[in-house]
């Protein structure tokens, strides 16, 4: 059979990329639950370690994870523009707001029209876990603060990040000192900026100092937590103080 | 055991080894050595990715035709890439998280597509698929001791376990960063060149 003739080449590609489909699909479709399980149990670690519940490390099993979460979880609020709780999530079920979730409900964070819902993890020892979501340099940043149960006190965070530099912007996931310095600072409420990222604001109370190398990802976290504690600010006010 | 199969499984380890002698795939013997647990798992990746890519071309290699050989070659390879990121995703999160830029630029490693193109489609399945296999373990040998070097000197632990910081050690920032893998990839190539003298350019 010629095997350079026009025709065979168009079938011959056309059936290979046919059969590669169908086994990624395959591969796609029946791995799908347990991508989703790691997802959860993923950010759900992160949770915790923002509420200062262990190093990040400590979360390596799915289940401990996630029954930890569940032990540790008060209520998981999804609250509105005016900072009314809409719906209770599912705490048995460790229901969570993923970080897709989160990019869909970045778009009302930034003035949309749609129905802002967006999570509030009250965890039995008072602590409040507030997430966030943005753009840095290469893509999305995203990360949680942790509110003692005064709503204004910040207990801890944590960062992380799909494509910024490793041991530039990456830092805010890596560089426990980046998000270490959130711990113990105040949220300025009532000020049109409740946080500030941003070189030199680290002497401050309600700020903390920009990674040096990292300018677009500072500002890039700094926009996105500006953005999200504003929206969260509605909440913020009704429940200060509690 | 043939003499040509013999060759097959040993040049790639030490005399056609494809970081050392061949230089191919330097770019992530860089990136992923930082760590020895990272090393450990690309290598692990690179190897299957080869080894089953060079498979998969043999088996079809009297039916591929010779104008879009390459593309159909990349088709399989780009297969094999993204089986390997979505078993990671699946059954080792962590690592398939810190990995998964690495992962997806399996692809453009010269190592897999090299091997194709010079062995693969010549040869019988089975020596193809030990071709592939051993290149990807001459691969990973080197990363394996690059890593070991530089997790042990960096931060002073080996797979996460501390081993000298508890001596006292204090680690050296320089060897993290990715210039310093260059240079203890040069003094592997300088050994191994010490050692076979006709691996010497003239």
């Amino acid at each position: 059979m010629n095997t350079n003739s026009n025709v065979y080449t168009v079938i011959y590609t056309t059936i290979v990329c046919v059969v590669v489909a169908a086994i990624l699909a395959f591969v796609s479709q029946s791995l799908k639950d347990r991508q989703e399980a790691n997802e959860k149990a993923e950010n759900i670690s992160q949770i915790l370690t923002a509420a200062q519940f262990g190093e990040k490390s400590s979360w390596t099993d799915n289940n401990t994870t996630i029954n930890f979460y569940k032990e540790n979880i008060d209520r998981a609020l999804l609250v509105n523009a005016k900072g009314e709780t809409v719906k209770v999530m599912d705490a048995s079920k460790a229901e969570i707001y993923t970080v897709s979730d989160l990019k869909k409900q970045n778009y009302n964070v930034n003035g949309a029209s749609g129905e802002l819902e967006i999570p509030v993890y009250i965890f039995k020892n008072g602590v409040s876990v507030l997430p966030l979501y943005g753009a840095g340099l290469w893509g999305p940043v995203w990360g949680y603060v942790a509110l003692e149960n005064d709503l204004r006190t910040i207990k801890g965070a944590y960062f992380d990040h799909s494509s910024e530099t490793p041991g530039l912007g990456g830092k805010i996931k890596d560089d426990p000192a980046f998000r270490g310095a959130f711990c113990g600072k105040q949220l300025n409420i009532g000020s049109e900026r409740p946080f500030t990222i941003a070189k030199g604001a680290g002497s401050s109370n309600d700020g903390i100092d920009a990674i040096s190398g990292a300018t677009m990802t500072s500002k890039g976290v700094d926009a996105a937590l500006v953005a999200w504690l504003n929206a969260y600010m509605p909440y913020i006010v009704a429940n200060v103080n509690e | 055991m043939d003499a040509k199969l013999k060759e097959t499984i040993l040049n790639p380890l030490w005399k056609g080894n494809p970081i050392s002698v061949l230089v191919l795939g330097i770019c992530s013997s860089l990136a992923v050595t930082v760590e020895l647990k990272g090393a450990c798992v690309m290598a692990l990746s690179v190897t299957i990715v080869t080894a089953l890519s060079s498979l998969v071309c043999s088996l079809i290699r009297k039916t591929i035709p010779n104008r879009v050989r390459i593309i159909i070659q990349l088709v399989v390879v780009a297969l094999m890439v993204i089986l390997v990121d979505q078993v990671l995703k699946a059954f080792a999160y962590g690592v398939g998280k810190q990995l998964s830029v690495y992962i997806g630029l399996i692809i453009t490693n010269c190592i897999v597509m090299g091997r194709i193109e010079a062995f693969a489609l010549g040869n019988k399945p089975v020596a193809s698929f030990l071709d592939g296999l051993f290149n990807g373990l001459g691969y990973g040998i080197i990363l394996i001791v690059v890593g070991f070097f530089r997790e042990l000197l960096g931060s002073g632990t080996l797979f996460g376990f501390d081993v000298l910081n508890r001596f006292g050690y204090v680690n050296n920032g320089l060897v993290i960063l990715p210039p310093m893998a260059l240079i203890f990839l040069g003094c592997l190539i300088w050994i191994q060149r010490a050692i076979s003298k006709d691996l010497q350019e003239k």
